[in-house]
């Protein structure tokens, strides 16, 4: 059963195609990956699946649960059960931990905080009292962003470069939440770069150029880090022959 | 002093505690309140000593915590009036001796201000080595006609730490006319901040500046400012770094929305090549990464910009 259903969906910016009548289906309860080189539209995707602003105004439709959310503001596709986890995470100054991780959460409690920051793999002693702000890492407000999306129990959360800014050792706990979240029921998108990431998705799509060249997988996607892609120089307009055609077809542009 | 006039001054520390939501203290704690040019109630404990004068539209306070003296729990002083229109002036001379640690706490009520005036002029001297942590905190009704004039100077002598923190988020501000300035000597550290919502028709003008004139002094000048309606904020910090290895920063942020405006003026100036001062400065309306993040939590714009400025102004007095 598809959860989220993206159909047709092309974004242009100042004229120029970014996202290339892609369609997609997303099952539900499931792990995915969407892949692809530096530009390919990945990021842009996330955010336009989210309604953020600069990304509102698309052609084709994104259904969710079967309903179109293309006139839905941010918050409203988030009361929903769609979230972000965004690459660069913001800085709130003065912010406690604990308030940001409730802001979304259903239930607001002591222990919805600890649990989450647990997940995280941040204590509790240590987080709890301290702001959300710049005396914390890029990593650290990372791991309490993913935290916050724990609490908030999502159906859907858009998971964009999970791991940048993650030092290696926390890694773990990013793999543990995403593993969580599955477990209860979420459908997770990952945006990724990273084969360790890949590794933590049932199924992936492969875009190049905002164009969608190949899905399957995980094993058969693995190639597309096994030196058979090379960045995709068709910006915005992938050549024929890269273009997803079955199964077999190699990914992006081979060299 | 009449039975009448003792029932009248417990009904009116009664009712300008209840203002501050503050009813009772434990008796170790050290506490004044002052309703316009009377001293209401007094405890101190060991090694504080607090003198009074009144004048004719307020009081002189004369404030001295004894050498080595570390005083266990904050002082609490609250200073208001509870009918609508009046002038409190408080002149007040702080010192905190030679090695002396203290915490004040100081509350500003004034919940029926219709046409009020508070002017404070107060000079406090931290002697070498010693410290005090001043946390103010105006509570005032929603009608905003209160007319706040703080002057403060500081001196920060060899050694010490100074840190103030001035916090008006409750009520309507009205007018507020704030000026701090510091003297900050060889390895002292002053850290002065300032957290204000105003709304409505509010003016708010702020002006902070610390003189680094000894060597390894620090300064830390810190506006948190959120406006709406047609308020309007004019802040002007400065800090002046005249010694070798003294180092200064000013962060001035301030949320706009509506019809607010805002001014910002942070001056840095470095008469030493070895000392080092740095500045941040952001007015406008909430950061958009910021909203967009919480909305994507699910929270419609109004509550995430609210808790964006809560944030901001948050405060947990010497957590």
């Amino acid at each position: 059963m598809n959860l989220l259903e993206i159909q047709n969906l092309s974004l242009f910016k100042e004229g120029r195609p970014i996202l290339n009548n892609l369609s997609m289906d997303i099952w539900d309860g499931h792990v995915h990956a969407i892949i692809g080189p530096n530009g390919a539209g990945k990021s842009t995707l996330a955010n336009t699946i989210m309604g953020l602003s600069g990304y509102r105004d698309f052609e084709g439709d994104i259904l969710f649960e079967g309903e179109s959310i293309k006139a839905l503001s941010v918050d409203e596709r988030a009361r929903k059960g769609i979230t972000l986890l965004f690459q660069e995470p913001a800085r709130f100054e003065g912010l406690g931990v604990s308030q940001f991780i409730l802001a979304g959460a259903k239930e607001k409690s002591r222990t919805v905080v600890e649990e989450a920051l647990q997940k995280a793999g941040l204590s509790p002693e240590k987080y709890v009292k301290r702001a959300v702000d710049k005396t914390l890492s890029g990593g650290e407000r990372k791991r309490i962003e993913l935290a916050s999306i724990y609490a908030m129990k999502p159906r859907l959360v858009l998971m964009d470069e999970p791991d940048s800014g993650v030092d290696i050792d926390s890694i773990k706990y990013i793999f543990a939440v995403i593993k969580e979240m599955r477990h209860m029921g979420s459908t997770v998108i990952l945006i990724t770069h990273s084969p360790e990431v890949l590794k933590h998705a049932d199924h992936a799509f492969l875009i190049c150029a905002g164009t969608l060249v190949d899905k399957g997988e995980m094993s058969r996607m693995f190639d597309y880090f096994n030196g058979k892609c090379v960045p995709c120089v068709h910006v915005g307009q992938p050549s024929p022959n890269t273009l997803l055609s079955g199964s077999s077809a190699p990914a992006v542009a081979v060299s | 002093m009449s039975e009448q006039a003792t029932a009248d001054k417990e009904k009116l520390l009664a009712e300008l505690l209840a203002s501050i939501n503050q009813h009772s203290f434990a008796p170790d704690v050290a506490h004044v309140e002052i309703h316009g040019n009377q001293v209401l109630n007094k405890n101190l404990v060991e090694g504080l000593l607090v003198e009074s004068e009144t004048i004719e539209d307020g009081v002189k306070v004369h404030i001295r915590v004894r050498k080595g003296v570390t005083l266990k729990n904050p002082v609490n002083f609250c200073f208001g009036l509870i009918p609508d229109n009046g002038i409190q002036r408080i002149i007040i001379d702080t010192v905190i001796e030679e090695g002396a640690h203290a915490k004040f706490i100081a509350n500003c009520t004034f919940p029926n201000a219709v046409n009020i005036q508070h002017l404070m002029n107060a000079v406090i001297t931290v002697e070498k080595g010693a410290s005090l942590s001043y946390f103010e905190r105006h509570v005032h009704g929603p009608k905003g006609g209160v007319t706040i004039v703080p002057l403060t100077k500081v001196i920060a002598r060899e050694d010490s730490r100074f840190s103030t923190e001035f916090e008006l988020i409750k009520g309507a501000a009205g007018v507020i006319e704030l000026d701090y300035e510091a003297e900050v000597e060889k390895n002292a550290t002053v850290d002065m901040k300032t957290r204000i919502f105003g709304r409505s028709s509010d003016r708010i003008h702020i002006k902070e500046a610390a003189h680094l004139s000894g060597e390894g002094a620090t300064g830390v000048l810190t506006s948190h400012i959120a406006l709406k309606n047609t308020a309007s904020a004019n802040i002007e910090n400065e800090i002046v770094a005249d010694a070798p290895y003294a180092r200064g920063h000013v962060d001035c942020k301030e949320i706009v929305q509506d019809e607010a405006t805002a001014r910002a003026i942070p001056i840095v100036q470095v008469n030493n090549h070895l000392a080092h001062v740095t500045h941040e400065a952001a007015i406008g309306s909430v950061d958009s990464k910021q909203l967009e993040t919480l909305l994507s939590r699910g929270l419609n714009e109004d509550q995430a910009t609210d808790l964006i400025i809560q944030g901001l102004l948050g405060s947990d007095p010497f957590s």
